[in-house]
């Protein structure tokens, strides 16, 4: 009886331990915990640095001892980096605390405590690459979003949401932006931004007939430009008509009729089950606030629902980076690693403190239906609907798709998710382009130009 | 020159925290008397050199000259405390004492940090108690009725808690207290104890059946005015007493199981009977998940804030802002002290209460009088699970019950009735070295047989025991007087 209570006593001590050990830094870390502001009384904010080291956000502080945060990248790193006006956001909000926390020598700290002067924070070194962002975010001329990765580790190299805001000077138009409810500029839609992944979302179709059917050969269908089922018609964009495609002809036309009539002839719920492990309707292990995808799709639902939903319409919502995780999970055997933001933190003089080991997330599929979708893609940018990524000099594998949205008055939002050097992949790009119109009309381009910038420097 | 001064003291503090609690369980190791009392000589000047720092190191902060009269007045209680006890009670566990001044010292280290109106209330009412509480071990030693008066403290016990249910005004969605002339008293602190005299008094003489579903009800009375006031808590801890002791005085696993199951399913019962129970498992599972609701996370998190804020050193006396924690002097004083003093020693004091825990359980295993036996280990079982819910709540570890820290926490009726257990405890203690040494004694004279077998029987016997507890009782005295004077 006694050993029972001594041994509540030390479950006790253990918890103790665990809290300081483990649970501690998340914690501390909550947006809801104002201690955090204590902190900065003591410690000058570190600074937020790309990978090759330029400068992404720092604090001056200038004679009187007043501290400004300067962005000197400004509206091209704004979400991704965050904001300092009322309240935080990105990466300023979420290694807040690793950012007020100085593991300076432990002599000069305890020095500059006795001469009461602020120690200085320790600095993060980010996996953005500083000119990967600059071109993606000067080749984004529409309202949309970026994300580029490399596939083998979960390092977000470029990561651009629009319409954006200038992090310098945001608290003095801080009303204006938040009462602008039309451009929602302080909105990082990379992660958290919900469109109809359209024609992209095919990769996961063409997943779910290949688990249902064992293998791709055998397909055919002849398209006519329109499907009609349940009182409801398909087009083909553009009303084309392919005419005859095995299953690799009609992902590279990005054919809505066949891939209507293959939803309508999957089996739904084991359809939202490959869903599901491509990671729609679930949490992703992201830093940053993220929006969940969702995928409604079951047994019940009507055929009109399932065409549209087999072709990435329907009730059907994705976020830029989860179709980036998608794409790099195909490039990466079917492994999904953890995207990260946070390569290192050093302390200011660069001594390292800590650094991201690449991690396994989840495996999404096995490795031969990784190389059966890597094939399919690589025929859409061979000959389908992103020919012009041919001419970057790398093999490329990729999806495009030209989701339609509202009240289809309005163009098409336009996308592209794929993956370079096929062999041996490097980079993931995944790009939406807002009523840009055909997905190789405005993101193949876009991607191109990424694509390039990484191969040419 | 005070940022020196106050970042050397965090770690004076702890240094001598950890000196006064690795004294707590190296006397154990000690051969003779005079080892022993050499280690709890130590013991006073760890505390007295603590309290000394701490106290100065809030001055220098706050220049307040309430916190020189502070240490001074803390200071002073506890030499008076140790001069007292070894005038008195020679005989009594100096550890006890020792461990009673130093979470004592705690108490009014971190309520003079938060409030000085309530640490000087606090003081005033620690040092009323322990005057009042010196009598009690004479009472314990001398009047013999207290083990028939079981069906009194059945109906005291359940008749306050009644009052209270009945009376009470609602405090945090809870009815905790009364007010009479605009003193208020936590009644449930007293029925802690009129609760275990009660079932060892049922169950010293006879474990039959019968006595254990008697104890069983007057139990469950308790416990479901309790559960009726909203004070889960105290419920709680009036359950495992009664489990304890039940199991030790029947040695039957079997009631001990059904005592447990029963607990269990009442437990599930009041999960789902009750939304302010699930809220609190809720709030558990992830209090950050539901910050902002009514009855939310917003407590725990703000403690688990303070703790996370502390680490394992603390921030220092007024570094930290433990203001930010709700109730911080009462139900979340351990994210408290855990801020400005820091996880290290909040381990300590951790180990300083089980080293309280261990030693009454220690008086309770050497008892051969049942009902003494029993008082000492259901008073031991409500300290110990006391201390577990309240530090577990406020770190997570646990639902949170709205229980406060024993001796520790800010609360006039807790201090004066744990003062009162420790000094029962101590009362039970004395009465145990006297009975060592009448069994001594008897050897020595080997005219009579045994102690006696079972109580109640031969008044005689009894009598002579006394006898001869008086009289090494003042042979002690004036031996300690001596030595506790010359130390």
């Amino acid at each position: 009886m006694a050993y029972l209570f001594v041994g509540i006593f030390l479950s006790l001590i253990g918890y103790m331990v665990y809290f300081n050990v483990k649970l501690k830094d998340d914690v501390i870390n909550s947006p809801y915990n104002s201690r955090q502001n204590a902190y900065e009384e003591r410690i000058v904010r570190g600074e937020i640095l790309a990978n090759d080291g330029t400068v992404l956000a720092r604090t001056d502080t200038d004679e009187e001892g007043n501290e400004t945060r300067v962005y000197p990248m400004g509206e091209v790193f704004a979400h991704v980096v965050g904001y300092m006006a009322s309240g935080k956001s990105g990466l300023e909000s979420s290694e807040n605390y690793t950012l007020l926390t100085s593991h300076a020598n432990p002599v000069e700290k305890v020095t500059n405590e006795f001469r009461e002067e602020k120690n200085k924070g320790d600095n993060l070194v980010t996996t953005l690459d500083a000119n990967l962002q600059q071109v993606a975010y000067d080749a984004l001329r529409t309202n949309g979003a970026v994300v580029v990765m490399e596939p083998d580790t979960g390092k977000i190299l470029a990561c651009v949401s629009k319409p954006d805001f200038d992090p310098n000077t945001l608290a003095e138009q801080w009303d204006e932006i938040v009462n602008d409810s039309e451009n929602s500029s302080l909105v990082n839609r990379a992660f958290q931004g919900l469109y109809p992944p359209g024609s992209t979302f095919k990769i996961v179709t063409a997943l779910s007939y290949l688990r249902q059917n064992g293998t791709l050969d055998g397909f055919s269908f002849d398209c006519e430009g329109e499907l009609t089922a349940g009182g409801y018609t398909i087009h083909c964009y553009n009303s084309n008509v392919h005419g005859h495609e095995d299953f690799a002809a009609a992902f590279a036309n990005s054919c809505n009729t066949a891939f209507s009539q293959i939803g309508l002839d999957l089996n739904r719920t084991e359809f939202a089950a490959t869903a599901e492990d491509l990671l729609f309707n679930r949490e992703l292990p992201l830093e940053l606030p993220y929006s969940k995808s969702s995928f409604t799709l079951n047994e019940s639902s009507p055929d009109a629902l399932t065409m549209q939903t087999a072709i990435g319409q329907g009730d059907t919502l994705a976020t830029p980076i989860h179709m980036a995780m998608i794409a790099a999970a195909v490039a990466n055997d079917g492994v999904a690693m953890t995207p990260y933001l946070v390569d290192r933190v050093e302390t200011y003089e660069g001594t390292k403190v800590r650094e991201t080991a690449p991690e396994e997330f989840d495996t999404l599929m096995t490795a031969a239906e990784a190389a059966t979708l890597t094939d399919l893609m690589q025929g859409v940018v061979e000959n389908g609907t992103a020919k012009a990524l041919q001419d970057v000099g790398v093999s490329i594998a990729g999806k495009t798709g030209s989701a339609e949205h509202g009240d289809l008055s309005e163009p098409a939002h336009s996308w592209f998710a794929g993956f370079s050097n096929v062999e041996d992949p490097d980079i993931v790009v995944c790009v939406i382009a807002e009523k840009a119109g055909s997905g190789s009309e405005a993101a193949v381009p876009i991607a191109r130009q990424i694509f390039n910038a990484y191969y040419n420097n | 020159m005070v940022t020196v001064i106050v970042n050397l003291s965090r770690y004076l503090i702890l240094i001598l925290m950890l000196l006064y609690t690795l004294q707590c369980f190296s006397v154990f190791g000690r051969k003779t008397d005079e080892a022993k009392r050499n280690v709890m000589r130590k013991q006073i000047v760890s505390m007295l050199f603590m309290d000394f720092v701490a106290f100065l190191v809030m001055y220098l902060q706050t220049e307040d000259v309430w916190m020189a009269y502070g240490c001074a007045a803390v200071m002073g209680y506890i030499i008076a405390v140790q001069v007292l006890y070894r005038i008195f009670y020679p005989k009594a566990s100096l550890l006890l004492v020792n461990n009673m001044c130093m979470l004592l010292s705690i108490g009014f280290i971190i309520l003079a940090r938060l409030d000085m109106d309530q640490a000087r209330k606090q003081y005033l009412i620690a040092v009323a108690g322990t005057l009042v509480s010196l009598a009690v071990p004479v009472i314990i030693r001398k009047v013999r009725s207290l083990k028939n008066l079981t069906w009194l403290y059945a109906v005291a016990g359940i008749g306050m808690l009644g009052v209270v249910l009945v009376l009470a005004t609602v405090s945090r969605g809870a009815k905790l207290s009364i007010e009479i002339g605009g003193v208020t008293f936590q009644l449930s602190e007293v029925v802690k104890i009129t609760f275990v005299f009660f079932i060892a008094g049922i169950l010293r003489t006879d474990t039959s059946f019968k006595n254990v579903v008697i104890a069983t009800v007057v139990s469950a009375a308790h416990v479901l005015i309790l559960v009726a006031s909203r004070d889960l808590g105290s419920a709680l801890v009036f359950f495992v007493a009664y489990l304890v002791m039940i199991y030790v005085a029947t040695k039957k696993l079997r009631y001990a199981a059904a005592g447990l199951a029963g607990g269990c399913v009442a437990a599930v019962g009041a999960y789902y009977l009750f939304s302010h129970v699930r809220q609190r498992v809720i709030t558990w599972k992830d209090p950050f998940a539901v910050y902002n609701e009514v009855g939310g996370g917003y407590q725990v998190a703000q403690s688990l804030f303070a703790v996370g804020a502390g680490g394992w050193f603390g921030m220092g006396l007024f570094e930290g802002t433990p203001e930010k924690i709700p109730i911080a002097e009462k139900d979340f004083v351990f994210a408290a002290i855990c801020e400005e003093l820091g996880g290290l020693f909040c381990i300590c004091m951790l180990l300083v209460c089980m080293s309280c825990f261990l030693m009454i359980i220690n008086i309770s295993m050497r008892m051969n009088n049942r009902f003494y036996k029993l008082i000492a280990l259901g008073l031991g079982a409500e300290y110990a699970f006391q201390v577990f819910l309240t530090v577990g709540g406020s770190i997570n570890f646990i639902p949170l019950t709205g229980i406060t820290l024993p001796l520790v926490a800010y609360g006039g009726s807790s201090v004066i009735a744990t003062i009162l257990v420790f000094a029962i405890i101590q009362g039970l203690y004395i009465l145990r070295e006297d009975e060592g040494e009448q069994i001594e004694k008897q050897k020595h004279k080997k005219d009579k047989p045994k102690k006696p077998g079972k109580p109640g029987r031969g008044n005689r016997r009894k009598e002579e025991r006394e006898e001869y507890g008086e009289k090494t009782l003042e042979e002690k005295i004036r031996e300690q007087t001596e030595k506790s004077l010359n130390w």
